[in-house]
């Protein structure tokens, strides 16, 4: 009887001070806190990665000529940093990924989260998961050997590297997420408002289209910017199949350089550190990160909002 | 082993007076005890002394005195909101894992105070065990859900036959004793409620406190764990939330009715109304919002 | 809540009106939308279709035993994908050991232990939100800087893992939380009640039952990362690596051998690149097929 208690103090009262200091659990504990950590560490590296070489950068180039001249050949003589045509060529193959990606994710979205019997839609989420999963070297294989030839037998005389091809394959590698996410956001729209409105008579097409997209358009317009903020830095398809040669236009048709591109291009190439060259890359890689920065808290701001009406 | 748990506080008196319910024992329990001594003299277990809780500043509840007696079973109901649930979890310290939740006033738990800095809610709660509305056995086996006590506090001496006592007291042991390794998931409402009451018993508390033990179950369960309770009074102080009035009348020795005040400003805070022997609250209540509760015209 | 709901209220209401109005016209539309959305959900699966179809027609020539005996060479005859294959499993388990401990160590000190209502706790997991849509490239840049020129590391194999690794931390971290999330508080309240601290009852009660989950989501994200190109492009993954690699060692993984072949301007290459692709693809169907087993058989309903 005494012995299941041994810590009861004589006199009958309880001992309840903690009888060990558990140091094991708080040394745990610590050590999960500085994994934590780490996440931060990697943005903090980043921006450092990023920002020093930049100021160096822009001590040499004025931002007046990097922003405002539409001249880039950092590796000719003379060089010319003007960003304006990768800013340019990240615009255009971003345009046409957004022409495909936004109404199609959108209406995939609105079609498995409103219309498709439970069977459909079990079937066709983990195929759209597999396409999500495609290494986007495979895509850009196939922006290269299939869509860019296919277009010129059509007749369309793209250029073998062209801004329209890597575009459409990046909206491809995109449509899945939009799906996605957007469909989550209308799933989590209540049952209730949509029944109110079938009980009002209303049929299946103005319910999606003017009950349950409206409700949940925060979310899908996060969805939406979480896409641009990926076209803008997807790059090994632009690398692939929209090719290296830095020029203002938005011709479809046209090779461009993206940003990423001219990263990645000079990035793996054998520019001595510490030279203005390798220092675009850093420059280029800012602006980069700016950009999609921007849009990345926009999107996590729409969604945050959503959640707090519904959930 | 003995699965009695030690309460110091005992006198030797009241030992040598405890006629024990045989170990397996089902069925309704004698309660010779209650008969020899008076509820209210038996040794104090709590002392609850201006007891409130306010949740992110919020009042919830607000000055509870209350005693509960040893090796009886205390029944605290109310009306929804009255605080009830949020009392008994003061008294493990169970608050204390809620965000914004502070307790005030002081709980004397066999003469210490149980909100004082240097006690450890952890020692807290490996004396006051607890047993909740849903049934929430581990996801593992039957074996692993009772070991898991004994185990994180070190008592794995003999964990079989500590297993199987724990199980014969809880009235469980014949109907699970040759699954003891299958997943406790599989068992019945009911029988997930008695394990769970048997989890707690394994690491030989003093007091077991139920919140609601009985609302997710059906009556066959419910009368089992109602018998249960009455024979664990040999052994444990129970102290419990129901909701149903008749369940305080059929098990509780000692009953505490609780209710809500509407602030000025329309807060709403529980607080204590009375508490008396069962009898006395259910036929002759000190207080008409008692009488006005347990004969069904609250409003 | 409320002012979505009156928003669609309003909306339906005035949809009933319109229906009243115009019956005729409003099926018409009622049935292009239908044809949008039909075609939008055939659109992803038709091309996934055509991209498996195409590359099975290229790559299925090419794929033979060289594939994964040989080195590379600058013989289409000859050339084999034996050290990129290498490579990418070694950069698996450098992931392994690596990135996901950090990564589950970070998801249950957030879920378990952090202090919900601290702006260090809000900070950090927003940055964690933040780095999952950080371009991939941009990580690239990070160990170009710091690994290859700052510690001197050189283009290893060791460096582009690590990579690699930071860049999947914030997709395993999230995958991570949502498992131990879905572990309901209950289980976690039954431990705490029978005096077990904090730290046991997520060991031994809470981990167990998020495995399922968190296994899931880190092979999903391993996947992820042993299909990618752009951060290694930016570490040297060099070209043409004939010897079985090791950690400190050049390397190319199987991503950028194929990304290199496709650039080369023989067909027989192209045809190279596609066999690749299908070991690449088999290797992430496979990774990705077992994860997505695993979420199925221990999905528990709680």
């Amino acid at each position: 009887m005494q012995a299941t208690h041994p810590s009861s103090a004589p006199g009958g009262r309880p001992r309840l001070a903690a009888t060990s200091r558990r140091l094991g659990e708080r040394a745990i504990i610590g050590t999960l806190a500085l994994a934590a950590g780490i996440s931060v560490l990697v943005t903090v590296g980043i921006v450092i990665a990023l920002l020093v070489p930049s100021i160096e950068f822009f001590a040499e180039i004025s931002p007046a000529e990097f922003f405002g001249t539409a001249t880039w050949a950092p590796l000719f003589e003379p060089p010319a940093f003007g960003v304006i045509p990768l800013i340019v060529g990240t615009l255009s193959t971003t345009l046409w990924a957004c022409l495909i990606c936004l109404p199609l994710g959108l209406g995939t979205a609105i079609y498995l989260s409103e219309y498709a019997r439970p069977r459909v839609r079990q079937t066709v989420k983990p195929i759209l998961e597999v396409l999500a999963g495609i290494p986007t070297v495979v895509l850009g294989y196939f922006a290269l050997t299939v869509l860019t030839p296919t277009l010129r037998t059509l007749g369309w005389e793209v250029e073998i590297f062209n801004a329209f091809s890597a575009g459409v394959i990046i909206g491809v590698l995109l449509l899945p997420t939009v799906a996605s996410l957007s469909e989550d956001a209308m799933t989590a729209v209540p049952r209730s408002l949509r029944e109110g409105s079938f009980g009002l008579g209303a049929n299946r097409f103005q319910v999606s289209t003017r009950v349950v997209v409206p409700a949940a358009i925060s979310g899908i317009i996060a969805s939406f910017v979480l896409a641009v903020s990926r076209a803008i830095g997807e790059t090994t398809i632009v690398l692939l199949a929209a090719g290296q040669l830095a020029r203002t236009s938005f011709w479809p048709g046209d090779s461009v350089m993206t940003m990423t591109a001219f990263i990645a291009g000079t990035g793996s190439g054998d520019v001595p550190t510490g030279s203005i060259e390798y220092k675009t890359i850093f420059a280029v890689g800012l602006t980069l990160f700016v950009i999609t920065l921007i849009l990345n808290i926009i999107s996590i701001r729409l969604v945050r909002r959503f959640r707090e009406v519904y959930e | 082993m003995d699965p009695t748990p030690s309460t110091a506080a005992d006198s030797t008196a009241m030992e040598s007076s405890r006629d024990r319910t045989p170990l397996g024992a089902l069925g309704v329990a004698e309660r010779t005890q209650a008969d020899a001594t008076p509820v209210e003299e038996r040794d104090v277990v709590f002392d609850c002394q201006q007891v409130g809780v306010r949740y992110s500043g919020t009042r919830a509840l607000r000055d509870v005195d209350l005693k509960i007696h040893s090796n009886a079973v205390t029944a605290l109901i109310g009306p929804s909101g009255c605080g009830k649930s949020t009392f008994l979890r003061c008294l493990n310290r169970m608050n204390d894992l809620i965000p914004g939740a502070a307790v005030d006033g002081q709980i004397f738990y066999h003469g210490e105070e149980l909100y004082q800095p240097q006690v450890d809610a952890i020692e807290v709660r490996k004396r006051i065990g607890m047993v909740f509305q849903k049934p929430n056995p581990f996801p593992k086996s039957i074996y692993d859900n009772i070991a898991f006590g004994p185990r994180v506090l070190g008592m794995k001496k003999d964990l079989d036959e500590r297993i199987e006592q724990t199980l014969r007291r809880a009235a469980l042991w014949d109907e699970v004793k040759d699954r003891l390794k299958e997943g406790a998931l599989g068992l019945s409402g009911g029988q997930q409620q008695r394990l769970c009451i048997a989890r707690a018993l394994a690491v030989e508390p003093d007091v077991i406190l139920m919140d609601e033990p009985c609302s997710a179950l059906d009556p066959i369960s419910t009368s089992a764990i109602e018998d249960l309770m009455l024979s664990l009074t040999n052994d444990y102080t129970v102290v419990i939330v129901t909701h149903n009035m008749q369940q305080a009348a059929r098990v509780a020795d000692m009953t505490a009715f609780f209710s809500v005040d509407q602030g000025e400003t329309g807060t709403r805070c529980g607080v204590l109304i009375e508490v008396d022997r069962t009898e006395r609250i259910f036929t002759n209540p000190a207080h008409e919002r008692t009488e006005a509760y347990v004969t069904g015209r609250f409003g | 809540m409320n002012a979505a709901s009156r928003i669609a209220a309003d909306h339906a209401g005035r949809a009933v009106n319109r229906q009243l109005a115009g019956r005729r016209n409003r099926s018409l539309a009622a049935t292009i939308f239908l044809l949008y959305l039909l075609l939008s959900t055939a659109i992803g699966l038709i091309a996934l279709a055509v991209l498996l179809v195409t590359i099975l027609q290229d790559g299925l020539p090419y794929l033979d035993v060289m594939l994964f005996e040989n080195a590379p060479s600058a013989n289409p005859d000859r050339a084999g994908a034996r050290p990129a294959i290498i490579a990418s499993v070694l950069v698996a388990v450098v992931l392994l050991a690596t990135a996901l401990p950090i990564a589950i160590g970070t998801a249950v000190y957030l879920e378990e232990f952090a202090p919900r209502d601290s702006r260090i706790i809000r900070l950090i997991e927003l940055n964690i939100q933040n780095l999952a849509a950080v371009p991939s490239i941009i990580f690239g840049i990070l160990g170009l800087a710091f690994l290859v020129r700052g510690l001197d590391l050189g283009p290893v194999l060791l460096a582009g893992a690590l990579i690699l690794g930071l860049q999947m931390l914030p997709t395993v971290i999230i995958a991570a939380r949502e498992a131990l999330r879905a572990v309901p508080d209950t289980v976690r309240q039954g431990g705490m009640a029978l005096g077990a601290t904090r730290w046991q009852v997520v060991w031994r009660e809470v981990l167990p039952a998020a495995i399922p989950g968190i296994a899931t989501g880190s092979i999903l994200g391993m996947s992820r990362a042993i299909g990618e190109t752009a951060p290694l492009l930016m570490v040297g993954a060099a070209t043409f690596v004939s010897f079985n690699p090791g950690l400190l060692t050049q390397y190319t993984v199987l991503p950028i051998l194929i990304y290199q072949w496709i650039k080369l301007p023989q067909d027989a290459f192209q045809g190279l690149a596609a066999a690749a692709i299908i070991v690449l693809l088999v290797i992430l169907v496979t990774m990705n097929g077992f994860a997505i087993w695993l979420r199925n058989r221990y999905e528990r309903k709680w």
